[in-house]
């Protein structure tokens, strides 16, 4: 049942069709023969710090060659089917020992000091390939087939080892993705190279404005037509990496539509400010000012459906960390509670307790279920707005709970950073804020 | 072949079946039946028919009752009886829980043979229409405090004891009863047996008037030296101490993604109403802009449809993985225990957000809120499941985690 209720729905579904995925073992090989190259380390966000956008690369501009690269989609599936393919399994597989072994444990120290160690980020792409995931294989990339689920699943995967860490290392790959979607032959041509090379930009997609109610279709930030191009007016939150990004996407309002634009960090009259938050914090959230930014005609990218869709497969993409970190909070607080002990028994044996732990695996499961769900449907081509806001809806309203919840599990310990709960709390409250950054 | 949460096309006929059912007949009569609390809805006569027909033309694909058998497949993804069972529970559900649970041939009692009984005993009782009896006055949650007793004696067991809120009690066929044939040995000696209308020592004491579902009816049912064949016992007759509850239990968890479903259904048809009410109201769901810069009665929506979402999902998902023969025991808990506790608040909210429409009987949304109490109640309450659930992920026994 797709929502409402109507009559006839026999028509429901699409018909088997055969999948043309990309050879999964190619794939894999391509990623583990990528060699890391030394890059400048970024400074990572103070507070106060203000600064002219980064400035470290150009990025010459390319003729196009007349039509732009689109990944392909994936045909339709009949049957219902919650096993990840073949291909999925393995790229997961990796990302879960990523997070493990590399991402939670330095996940406290970059909370701290709010940066993301630029080896991590750097391995990020070495090893997982985060950014030339749904890249064309024409343009360097991995495919020629996106894949919204795989994405999700890769995004669930780095945000249990740490949700700040997971945004600062798919935030390159939410640009190269809007690139790679939404982008004209020039524009590909122009940026995309840089993503599937080794040595990867900082960039962000940025949407937030820092105002309450902010809505992403009310943007405040504006694009005016000039002779030549655009100028762009407003101001960013919450932009991941932003100091020491070379490259944004920045969403303006265009006659009254919001509208996606490219813009170098270079760009004059474009300035960062740190915006340390209550969480995210490895992902060194920062504050973008555009005053009079002016860029050129070939900027702007898509129009205002692509935005849309943007703004829709950015909230599954949160849905997804939401899930991720919300497994790691259950996988903490079992053995916590089975462990601790109180009036002479595991708190576990307790219904107060153990009715907590079982509330958070069901809200998690529904809401993982209604995310995947969205993904899905946006990889086959259908429509997937009333599931994106759904999974949008359950992973920003259960995930918080289940982050409340971890924490009063472990009671004062909770509170305190010796445990990860805390720092969970802080980054589950996230995912009812933010909007972009990342994309399935 | 990927991820994929929608439901196969071959379902589609057996979808629209059920909800052409839902509007042409459940729903006229709906209020109606409500009103004459223990009159048999006699339509469910001929649509039972119907349903055999289809049932018996349907392939892989089924209704209700029939849809909870494993059936072995070499197959990598089945999507089967199971799912299509429960799909189409959820469109009857549209229509009347209280009709579904009337109907003919399709009680829950017919879920358990179809779950546990030997080829044998399932040929035997295909046409039989069975009520499930498990519920004593001296204990709800507690199955395995069950006092009824079968001994076995020749070729017959004798059954003694009485049991309470048997749904369709009165007007079934047979009841699936549960009685203990060792009471020393605790609940591994727990057995379900199908006893016959008619069978000597049965009797039907009195029916129940209740808070919701009134067109079902809920009996009182009496076991005085009822003498049952002893080929009706189902499943295995031996006490496997080491299996314990096993074999009888193991029914629930395919008729708890069915009552999960019912609760979809039910809960469905609140949204539709409330979608409805609210436009005419002015109030539109717009899925892009963000809850709070709605009406708040459009953001209630989307938080009503997001649980509706979670609550189908799991259910679906504790049946695809019965039709893969998947263990699927957490998934079914947590199905039920997240779409009931949903039915519920959605069919009260929106009974709230209609005002006086949604609470006076001019609309079927206050008989909605009713209906769907029972459902977080029967086949295992709210907290069973969410005891079943915690011991799962604790890994904890019920001597541990109480």
């Amino acid at each position: 049942m797709s929502g409402r209720n109507k009559r006839g729905r026999d028509a429901m579904g699409v018909g088997l069709a055969a999948l043309n995925r990309l050879a999964s073992a190619g794939a894999i090989d391509k990623l583990r023969l990528r060699k890391p190259v030394e890059r400048a380390v970024y400074e990572g966000a103070k507070a106060g710090f203000r600064s002219v956008g980064a400035a470290n690369r150009t990025f010459a501009k390319v003729q196009g060659r007349g039509k732009a690269e689109r990944p392909g989609k994936a045909g339709g599936r009949d049957l219902f089917d919650l096993t990840p393919t073949e291909e999925q399994q393995m790229i997961v597989g990796a990302t879960r020992e990523f997070s493990a072994e590399q991402i939670r444990p330095v996940a406290a120290d970059a909370n701290e000091s709010c940066e993301t160690p630029a080896e991590l980020l750097k391995r990020s792409v070495s090893e997982l390939g985060v950014t030339i995931v749904g890249v064309p294989e024409s343009l360097g990339g991995m495919g020629s087939e996106r894949s919204a689920t795989t994405s999700a699943l890769v995004a669930e995967a780095l945000a249990h080892g740490d949700m700040g860490i997971a945004v600062a290392c798919l935030a390159p790959a939410g640009v190269s993705s809007a690139l790679t979607l939404w982008g004209d032959d020039a524009q590909q041509a122009t940026y995309l190279p840089s993503f599937v090379g080794d040595d990867v930009p900082a960039a962000a997609l940025a949407i937030v404005e820092p105002r309450p109610l902010f809505d992403a279709f009310q943007l405040k930030t504006k694009a005016s037509r000039t002779p030549s191009g655009y100028v762009l007016d407003g101001v960013k939150s919450l932009v991941p990496r932003a100091a020491s990004a070379e490259l944004f996407i920045v969403a303006a309002a265009l006659d009254g539509k919001a509208t996606l634009f490219i813009v170098e960090s270079s760009t004059k009259g474009i300035s960062v400010e740190s915006e340390p938050a209550m969480g995210l914090r490895a992902a060194s959230t920062g504050r973008l000012i555009l005053e009079s930014v002016t860029v050129p005609l070939s900027a702007k990218l898509g129009d205002a459906d692509d935005y849309t869709e943007c703004v829709r497969l950015s909230r599954i993409a949160w849905s997804a960390l939401a899930c991720g970190t919300g497994q790691a909070v259950l996988d903490y607080v079992i053995p916590y509670v089975n462990e601790r002990q109180a009036f002479g028994e595991p708190i576990s044996h307790r219904q107060a307790v153990a009715f907590m732990v079982a509330n958070i695996a069901i809200e998690l499961e529904g809401a993982r279920l209604t995310m995947l769900r969205a993904a899905s449907r946006a990889e086959q081509g259908q429509p997937y707005a009333r599931e994106a806001a759904l999974a949008r809806k359950l992973s920003s309203d259960y995930g918080m709970q289940i982050g409340s919840s971890g924490v009063q599990l472990l009671g004062g310990h909770g509170y305190v950073k010796e445990h990860p709960v805390e720092r969970w709390y802080r980054d589950l409250r996230a995912v009812g804020v933010m909007e972009g950054v990342v994309l399935v | 072949m990927g991820i994929n949460l929608e439901t196969p096309k071959k379902f589609g006929v057996l979808i629209n079946q059920a909800h052409q059912v839902s509007t042409e007949i459940f729903r006229p009569i709906s209020r109606k039946y409500d009103k004459a609390e223990h009159e048999y809805p006699k339509e469910l006569d001929m649509l039972a028919s119907l349903i055999d027909g289809m049932n018996a033309s349907g392939g892989e694909t089924s209704t209700g009752a029939r849809g909870v058998r494993r059936k072995d497949s070499d197959k990598t993804n089945v999507n089967g009886g199971n799912m299509s069972g429960v799909l189409s529970i959820i469109e009857a559900c549209w229509g009347d829980v209280a009709m579904v649970l009337s109907m003919p041939r399709q009680g829950l009692g017919n879920a358990a043979i179809a779950s546990v009984a030997n080829d044998e005993q399932l040929a035997r009782f295909d046409h039989t229409w069975a009520a499930m009896a498990i519920t004593e006055p001296g204990f709800g949650s507690d199955s395995a405090a069950v006092t009824a007793t079968a001994v076995l004696d020749g070729d017959h067991y004798v059954i003694n004891g009485e049991k309470i809120f048997v749904t369709a009690g009165g007007r079934c066929d047979s009841v699936v009863v549960w009685a203990s044939v060792d009471r020393s040995k605790g609940r591994a000696a727990i057995k379900s047996f199908v006893v016959e209308k008619g069978t000597p020592g049965m009797v039907v004491e009195r029916l129940e008037h209740k808070l919701g579902i009134r067109a079902s009816d809920t009996a009182t049912i009496r076991f005085t030296d009822c003498r049952v064949p002893k080929d009706n016992l189902l499943g295995s007759p031996e006490v496997e101490v080491e299996q314990g509850f096993a074999g009888v239990m193991q029914t629930f968890d395919n008729t708890r993604p069915l009552v999960a479903g019912m609760a979809v259904g039910c809960a469905r048809a609140a949204l539709d109403e409330i979608e409805d009410l609210l436009k005419q109201a002015g109030v539109t769901v717009d899925y892009d802009r963000p809850a709070h810069t709605q009406h708040a009665a459009a953001a209630a929506y989307l938080q009503m449809e997001a649980d509706w979402e979670a609550g189908y999902l799991l259910t679906l998902e504790a049946t695809w993985m019965a039709d893969n023969n998947k263990p699927n025991s957490l998934q079914a808990s947590m199905a039920k225990a997240k779409a009931a506790r949903v039915g519920v608040d959605i069919t009260l909210r929106c009974v709230e957000l209609a005002g006086a429409l949604g609470y006076s009987e001019d609309s079927l949304l206050e008989k909605w809120a009713r209906d769907s109490k029972i459902l977080d109640i029967f086949e295992g309450t709210q907290q069973i499941q969410q005891l079943i659930v915690a011991r799962r992920l604790l890994n904890k026994s019920s001597t541990d985690l109480k």
